[in-house]
């Protein structure tokens, strides 16, 4: 399994390379092209661990469509790194604080599933289900044990987007917009008048 | 023989193995793309009443290697503004990606370089970070023609890979496996097999749903590649070239065959979900008593026609359809194609619990 440790390695030292990259390079373009490059290596390390499902999905939905939007948005801000710079002194002690807090939740998590295992919650680990592919395994827990919630998450996730909607729809009076309809039902008798104009005069709409 | 079989299951030999088939499967889609190329040029030239490129070799088929030497011996140009590293950058993840998804491409039976079991979400993932090549030349060209041009795409690309996805889905239920080579093995004996067709006389029904999820498919694929009539990215008449505005030599050259690649990638696709892969479009019983390597060409001469067929189509649209207004684009897909593929998939779903094959996976 030699070539499995290579990989691991190398996908490893990239993800973790790359997420320092991403909060320490200057240009805010290249922040997300770094985030985009660890998106994909974390992809790499799921299919190591022989999650291709999750790491296919991880491509698909966070680099393919997330990432692409986020990228949209920093190309299209003009980012002013003179005023980004100025607040750091400000910030700094309490954006250490939020660092510290989280990175002590993190470890006491870890710790506790190592030690404590994370079969040991009311729940066993699955067995492989013979003869499924993880996909089909996925699947198969999603809509029976876990319907509901994730029914839940898909409804959150719609409320979620027509609240985004609702908060940046508006309607213009004035604007001419195109109604397909209207167009495709014009024929020769109402789409055509024939006036006569008299010299001088114009057409006077 | 037990000594080589021995030899190819070490490392080594894998490893050996492996960049072999992935050299024999670029190769051959490299000199394809050459001619299909030059194809896609006469074509165009012919519904114009043209001749087209006529003067390399006969019939101007060696245009497409004149091209070559003609892109791989300029100066490569790089502007004064750009962002170098991102700007060289660009064309090459376009031109990677394009070759990268090939590599699920089952192109006869048993030819394919990875057969894995994701094979349609592997295609889907590649195809969705192909818009990063086009949004970093577009970025790092440091010019408005460019980034409008790549604005553009952006948009486009995610907006249509939503309708592919849903149809991909379509397809997936039908067959009940994401492994490309088993969904092409399940469309065996005939045309009336095809998913296109609803896969089978006993999902005939389906018919009614398929055949209009394949149109929506190949008018989505024309939008994800920047094919006219939605070739706004780098509407010529808008944008001078878009995104590609600032490259020239072999950046530009790596951007042309990354598209290109994709383009008949897109025909590929479209040929394994819905109309048979490497199947013949007649039952094949005499083919049992071939050998395995001439059962594979006589597979890979089939998926290898209906690829060309389905270029030829997206050559055609080029010549004939004038290019859309990017509003009615996204109207496109996101009023008509993505409700549309939504009640397609509810309703094949439904087929599949409901239907006379009730459960059977």
């Amino acid at each position: 399994m030699a070539l499995q440790a290579i990989a691991f390695y190398l996908l490893a030292i990239v993800t973790i390379g790359s997420g320092l990259a991403v909060v320490s390079v200057r240009n805010p373009v290249h922040s997300v092209l770094f985030l985009i490059l660890t998106f994909f290596s974390a992809a790499g390390l799921f299919l190591l661990l022989g999650a291709e499902f999750l790491a296919m999905l991880l491509v698909v939905v966070y680099v393919g469509a997330v990432a692409v939007l986020f990228l949209f948005v920093v190309m299209m801000l003009d980012v002013d790194f003179g005023a980004l710079k100025q607040g750091f002194a400000r910030y700094m002690p309490l954006g250490g604080l939020v660092a510290g807090i989280l990175a002590a939740e993190m470890i006491v998590v870890a710790t506790a599933v190592a030690t404590g295992g994370a079969a040991s919650g009311p729940r066993e680990p699955m067995a492989a289900l013979d003869g499924l592919s993880n996909t089909e395994t996925i699947g198969r827990v999603l809509y029976t044990d876990y319907v509901y919630f994730f029914q839940a998450a898909g409804l959150v996730l719609l409320v979620a987007m027509i609240g985004a909607i609702v908060l940046t729809l508006r309607h213009k009076p004035g604007v001419r917009r195109q109604v397909i309809a209207d167009q495709v039902a014009r024929n020769a008798q109402n789409g055509m008048r024939s006036v006569q104009i008299k010299p001088g005069e114009g057409m006077g709409e | 023989m037990d000594a080589t079989t021995n030899f190819w299951a070490t490392p080594g030999g894998w490893t050996l193995l492996a960049v072999g088939q992935i050299l024999a499967v670029m190769i051959w889609i490299l000199l394809s793309l050459a001619f299909l190329l030059l194809a896609d040029r006469k074509i165009w030239a012919g519904v114009q009443m043209r001749k087209g490129p006529n003067m390399v070799g006969p019939f101007g088929l060696l245009q497409s290697f004149a091209d070559f030497l003609k892109f791989v011996l300029k100066e490569i140009v790089i502007p004064d503004g750009a962002d170098k590293v991102v700007f060289i950058l660009a064309p090459l993840i376009s031109f990677v990606l394009a070759f990268a998804a090939w590599a699920v491409v089952p192109l006869a039976p048993g030819w394919v370089v990875s057969d894995i079991n994701v094979g349609v979400l592997y295609l889907l993932a590649i195809s969705s970070l192909g818009v990063y090549g086009i949004i970093m030349g577009g970025w790092a060209s440091n010019s408005k023609y460019p980034f409008l041009g790549s604005l553009r795409s952006a948009a486009q690309m995610v907006s249509y890979e939503v309708s592919i996805g849903f149809v991909i889905i379509t397809v997936i239920l039908l067959a009940g496996t994401m492994n490309l080579q088993t969904i092409v093995a399940q469309q065996a004996g005939g045309f009336w097999n095809w998913y296109v067709f609803g896969g089978g006389l006993a999902n005939l029904p389906m018919i009614l749903i398929m055949v209009p999820m394949a149109v929506v498919f190949f008018i989505s694929a024309l939008a994800e590649t920047n094919r006219p009539p939605f070739d706004l990215p780098e509407a010529e008449s808008e944008l001078v070239a878009g995104y590609q505005v600032e490259y020239s030599s072999t950046p530009y050259l790596l951007f042309m065959i990354g598209e290109y690649a994709n383009i008949v990638l897109m025909c590929a696709i479209i040929t394994i979900l819905f109309f048979g892969g490497w199947q013949a479009p007649f039952p094949t019983p005499f083919l049992e008593s071939w050998p395995a390597t001439a059962q594979s060409f006589f597979g890979f001469m089939w998926f290898f026609a209906k690829t060309v067929f389905f270029f030829f189509l997206i050559a055609m649209v080029k010549a004939i359809v004038p290019r859309y207004r990017y509003d009615q684009l996204m109207r496109l897909g996101w009023k008509i194609f993505l409700p549309t593929s939504l009640v397609a998939v509810v309703l094949v779903a439904a087929w599949r619990v409901f239907g006379p094959a009730q459960g059977a996976i």
